[in-house]
């Protein structure tokens, strides 16, 4: 039996594969806000009594979202390969990863985003639009800025949810955390590095979501901060 | 000012609005009343431009507001203050805020919004609230609020769905008391949606009754209290038969409604004095129709020239409506 991988050692590991997680979890966080969020806007307003009903493009779009939503991230992972290469000039590391992972989030963050816009009460909508406000305002005004605490806390679900999709990133040479736990661990039989990954894994996402639900809470304004 | 003409609308051929006629003089109060699915909201929804009808006109100041389409839409809706039905402050931003959302609709730029919204702040008696959130606010203060934002922009008309449904009848009066001032100060017109009669008698100068999609009722409150048959004065006047009366002990028996201090303070004692009748009050009271004193009573006439008294009455301004006992129709 080989002795125990030295803690120095380890935690130079969990160094260098956190830092690879929070990049390809962070950048592709940031991508699939970017663009699901008016995707989810869109999505909502040409739903059924939404500001812009339009039951055609509602149909074709929630389609394409639940698609995108129904599809195993190893799949698009591969899938993805060959966009992958056109997007950022290879098909392996964690900048590729981010792609894939970006493209996943995509409808997740858009149907998240819908369900939380569809609260906003018809009256305050309504109101809103007795004001003469255009469209644009009223999504920026109105929808969105009264769901700020729950559009918040559904950006930390994804990133939760993309650590989880990270772990698969070894597929194409990605690394992070999930790599880290499953090759060096799991499949050389170290537990000394497997279990302090885990361990690792616990304590971030854990922090994470304390951070989101802060951040959360700290945009609400109303006194039973329900989200 | 406000005109309805003609005005259709149903929903999956269920009819809401059955041909409604109606108009608000510039600087008045209309109240719409009527039992629930009548249409009042309908109405007030389309003058509102949140629901397009199927035909008619809806005229403010003149101008055909029902096929009006982008920025002129805007504009129009900019004319038109509301107060929803219900809550409709974003709970997400103060009184303040909320007050500056038409003003920001409008483009009005940071420092003249400001102005407008601490005058109208004051003007609903919520300067101390500025900073406060819907949720820190009472009912009634957040419904304050909601006329406020309403009136932000400078509208011509006020519209409101029944602005105090989901509240006690002392924070009725702080929401009524503001729409007033809203017509008293600034001169707008007013037309309220209510169930309650008490929104129509304290500031509401005429009353449309809808029934079935159809105006059954539209007049002047102190006009329609002096018909007998109008649902607006069995509703507002006080009633005159709880009380069962021996009418075999008077000549004459008959109800009358008298509008105003003058009419109310000296006509029957006048009446007693010039015919030299005996003349009690037998039945009814005395209410208040905003500001001017109105009565129903029933009275028992007892003297040889108790006809001549009744029609003296009439004439001098009071309304005998009906001779219970006696020559029917004697003097009305
Ligand atoms: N969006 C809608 N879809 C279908 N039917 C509707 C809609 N809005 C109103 N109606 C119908 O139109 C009729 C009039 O409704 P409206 O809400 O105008 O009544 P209301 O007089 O305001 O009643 P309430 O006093 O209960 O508020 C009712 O029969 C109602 O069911
Ligand atoms: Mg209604």
């Amino acid at each position: 039996m080989r002795s125990a991988t030295p803690w120095s050692d380890v935690f130079s590991f969990l160094l260098e594969a956190t830092g690879e997680t929070l990049y390809m979890v962070g950048v592709s966080t940031v991508i699939a806000t970017v663009l699901g969020v008016p995707v989810g806007v869109w999505l909502q307003l040409t739903a059924k009594g939404g500001l812009r009903p339009n039951t055609a493009v509602h149909r074709i779009l929630s389609f394409v979202t639940d698609l995108g939503r129904s599809m195993p991230f190893i799949v698009l992972l591969v899938a993805l390969t060959s966009v992958t290469r056109l997007i950022v000039g290879g098909s392996i590391g964690s900048t590729a990863v981010i792609v894939p992972l970006a493209v996943g989030a995509i409808p997740f963050v858009g149907r998240l985003v819908q369900n939380i816009l569809s609260e906003v009460h018809v009256t305050v909508v309504e109101a809103a639009i007795t004001t003469g406000a255009s469209t644009l305002r009223i999504v920026r005004s109105v929808l969105i800025r009264e769901s700020l605490p729950a559009l918040i806390n559904a950006i930390g679900v994804t990133v939760i949810a993309l650590i989880g999709y990270s772990a698969m990133a070894g597929v194409i040479g990605g690394g992070g955390l999930g790599d880290l736990a499953i090759r060096e661990g799991y499949q050389r039989f170290n537990d000394r590095i497997l279990w302090s990954t885990v361990a690792w894994l616990a304590v971030l996402t854990t922090v994470i979501q304390l951070g989101f639900t802060r951040a959360a809470r700290a945009s609400d304004r109303r006194r039973h901060a329900s989200v | 000012m406000i005109t309805v003409e003609n005005l259709t609308k149903s929903f999956q051929g269920v009819s809401a609005l059955n041909g409604v006629t109606l108009d608000v003089e510039a600087g008045t109060v209309l109240g719409v009343v009527g039992p629930s699915g009548a249409g009042k909201s309908t109405l007030a929804r389309c003058v509102a431009l949140l629901e397009r009808p199927d035909s008619g006109a809806i005229r403010v100041d003149g101008t055909d507001i029902t096929s009006l389409d982008g920025s002129a839409l805007r504009a129009a809706r900019r004319q038109i203050g509301v107060v929803p039905q219900g809550d409709s402050l974003l709970r997400q931003r103060t009184a303040a805020g909320n007050i500056a959302l038409p003003l920001e609709s409008a483009g009005i730029p940071g420092p003249q919004r400001r102005t407008r919204v601490g005058e109208l702040l004051d003007l609903v008696g919520l300067t101390d609230k500025a900073a406060s959130y819907p949720d820190q606010l009472s009912g009634g203060q957040r419904q304050r609020i909601a006329v406020a934002r309403a009136l932000a922009a400078n509208p011509s008309v006020l519209l409101a769905d029944e602005p105090t449904s989901a509240l006690d009848p002392e924070t009725t009066g702080s929401v009524l008391t503001v729409l007033d001032r809203a017509r008293a100060e600034l001169g707008v017109t007013v037309l309220v949606v209510t169930h309650d009669m008490g929104v129509v008698r304290k500031i509401c100068d005429d009353v449309a009754v809808l029934e079935q999609g159809r105006v059954v009722e539209h007049g002047k409150v102190l006009d329609l209290v002096n018909d007998v048959a109008s649902r607006t004065s069995s509703a507002l006047l006080p009633a005159v038969d709880l009380n069962p009366i021996n009418e075999s002990s008077y000549d004459r028996v008959a109800d009358v409604v008298l509008v105003g201090f003058a009419a109310v303070g000296a006509l029957l004692p006048e009446a007693a004095h010039r015919f030299g009748v005996e003349l009690n009050i037998v039945g009814g009271g005395l209410t208040r129709l905003g500001e001017t004193p109105v009565a129903r009573f029933r009275l028992g006439l007892n003297g040889e020239r108790s006809d001549s008294a009744l029609e003296w009455i009439g004439e001098a301004g009071g309304s005998v409506q009906r001779s219970l006992k006696g020559p029917q129709g004697v003097a009305a």
